[in-house]
């Protein structure tokens, strides 16, 4: 939502909504989604279940077969034509990431399968280096389990202790208390960008800012932002950043990591293998360079050049045009689906992004889920990999809808239609 | 296209809002638990077993619509019965789910047949069955909790 993170909320949000009138042309934008033309159950699909999985634009799709078809080699060995055109390609794609998260360098680009991987990679890289028994690792009570459980796997090891910065009723870190559970044995922090299952935009900056102050790197989880917002990573000045392809259009099985690269130069290897070495013996192997050291193994090729044409793709729309229009959206869902009679809101945050959480009285949001189905319309319903969070609330599951770019009022009318349903018949 | 009238029958819907059995029972010797973590569902299935009868049956929780009132309608088919009769009606009961064709008559189901419309509904099967396969654990003793995700 911002165009540098430093602008305040406020400020960027109107400046976005007068964007907004030049803004995004949704009928247009759909058409180039082939999936949401068809009917589901007989119905127009409504697709709301976006912090799950976003839908492809023709581009991606286009992109990954063109290079199936025309290009496909393995990179960086081959002296022919093909390998050679496909490592340009492989490259490119990094290139557009660097562009996209505004990295120093494309070699602080490292290529993984996802959001959860990149994770993985950093707690058992950085993290064992750095974490020795009686550290600390401090996160939040919003993470995905993604972020909650790579840290304990290595708090058990080290025998380090996992502390959780707490959050409010509605949703939002308590900053204080963030604040107070930074200490001398902290070291590392990781915290998301916006939560999966609330919606809830962190004050990543300060966040980072605070930390800084200690010495103590900073790991921020944007699986849930960059669909969102407007992303520079120097600004931010996190030392890590992850996010997963699949979330802002792009293909499954590729995501990535950012590192800054003093940061990612000083950690040992994940994996071994091919590519990730410059020579070997026997005796002793020399590891290649960033980002090569990071990415073992023949990579998702097609999956990187798909998530570049889906970068291409975002940046083509304007990332402040996409979060007007979704901020516009979710404004409107809050309102309609808040007025409802019976329904809680789960995360009612200041700031938000995407996401909408919700009860009807006592009824299950599995079986608001089937009832939504019926008419075409895809929600997740369930504790959305954050069992912490449902326990935080006392709840075991909410009925989420999400939004992304392609999303519509009239899809949003939808929804309200089918949660009125799904009350006359628990009625 | 299924109904969800099908699926949401009366009998549901009300056993939902008023579960039977719905207690913890303190002099339960046989008790198991049934818990679907990514749905939510958790159930515990208290058992009274004397011989092989089940003398009495209660279950508490919380879950979906289908899972509550399964585990509802479920106490109340096999009180009385046998260890041999409730699995009999379980494995009845997982055929009428599932869609599969019964052995013998469906009469024998009672009320339970108002799960038929599930069978059109495959990932609620999983909420239909769970208190049944808490029971099927109960009654062997089994402690673990069970789950049919």
């Amino acid at each position: 939502m911002t165009t540098a993170a430093k602008r305040l909320p406020e400020e960027s949000r109107s400046a976005d909504l007068r964007d907004a009138c030049a803004g995004l042309d949704v009928e247009k934008v759909r058409r180039d989604f082939p999936i949401l033309r068809q009917r589901v159950r007989g119905r127009a699909l409504v697709y709301l279940d976006n912090a799950a999985t976003s839908q492809k634009p023709q581009v991606v799709i286009d992109a990954m077969r063109r290079y199936y078809e025309r290009d496909n080699a393995n990179i960086h060995r081959g002296v022919h034509f093909l390998s050679e055109h496909a490592t340009e390609e492989f490259e490119g794609a990094r290139r557009k990431m660097q562009s996209f998260l505004n990295t120093a360098d494309a070699s602080e680009i490292i290529f993984v399968r996802g959001a959860t991987e990149a994770i993985n990679l950093v707690a058992q890289t950085y993290g064992r280096t750095n974490v020795h028994a009686g550290d600390e690792v401090l996160i939040t009570a919003m993470e995905h389990h993604s972020n909650i459980v790579p840290w304990q796997i290595l708090c058990e090891e080290k025998g380090a202790r996992l502390r959780v910065a707490p959050i409010s009723d509605s949703g939002e870190l308590l900053l204080e208390d963030f604040e107070n559970l930074l200490g001398p044995r902290t070291k590392i922090v990781a915290v998301t960008h916006v939560s999966n299952a609330l919606g809830t935009i962190n004050p990543v900056l300060r966040i980072i800012e605070t930390a800084h102050r200690r010495n103590i790197p900073v790991l921020v989880d944007g699986a849930q932002a960059v669909p969102h917002l407007k992303m520079d990573v120097q600004a931010l000045d996190c030392d890590f950043y992850v996010f997963s392809g699949h979330k802002v259009y792009g293909p499954t099985g590729i995501g990535v990591l950012y590192g800054k690269s003093a940061l990612l130069d000083a950690m040992p290897p994940y994996q071994g293998g091919g590519d990730m070495i410059s020579s070997v013996t026997f005796e002793k192997t020399i590891y290649n360079k960033l980002p090569y050291k990071f990415e073992a193994g023949t990579p998702h090729v097609a999956g990187a050049i798909g998530l570049g044409a889906a970068i291409e793709y975002v940046n083509g729309l304007g990332m402040d045009n996409i979060a007007a229009h979704e901020h516009e959206l979710l404004a409107y869902a809050t309102d309609t689906v808040s007025a409802i009679s019976g329904i809680r809101l789960i995360g009612t945050a200041r700031e938000k992004a995407g996401v909408l959480s919700f009860l009807l009285d006592s009824i299950h949001p599995h079986d608001i889920g089937t009832i939504l189905d019926q008419d075409g319309i895809a929600i997740r319903t369930g504790h959305h990999c954050a069992q912490p969070v449902m326990q935080r609330f006392g709840i075991a599951a909410t009925a989420r809808a999400s939004f992304a770019l392609y999303n519509t009022r009239e899809e949003v009318d939808a929804l309200v239609d089918g949660i009125e349903k799904v009350r006359e018949v628990f009625a | 296209m299924p109904d969800l009238r099908e699926l949401y029958q009366e009998v549901i819907l009300e056993h939902n809002k008023a579960p039977r059995n719905y207690r913890e029972m303190e002099t339960a010797n046989h008790t198991a638990e049934g818990y679907n973590p990514l749905c939510g569902d958790h159930f515990t299935v208290y058992l009274d077993l004397e011989d092989d009868s089940i003398r009495d049956i209660s279950f508490q929780g919380s879950g979906c619509a289908i899972s509550k009132a399964s585990a509802s309608l479920m106490t109340q088919s096999v009180r009385g019965k046998t260890r041999a009769e409730a699995e009999i009606l379980f494995n009845q009961f997982h055929k009428l789910v599932t869609g599969q064709p019964a052995n013998g008559s469906r009469a024998d189901l009672g009320k339970l047949a108002v799960f038929s419309g599930v069978s059109e509904f495959p990932v609620r099967v999983k909420c239909a069955t769970l208190a049944w396969h808490a029971l099927h654990a109960a009654m062997r003793g089994k402690q673990e909790t069970v789950s049919t995700e």
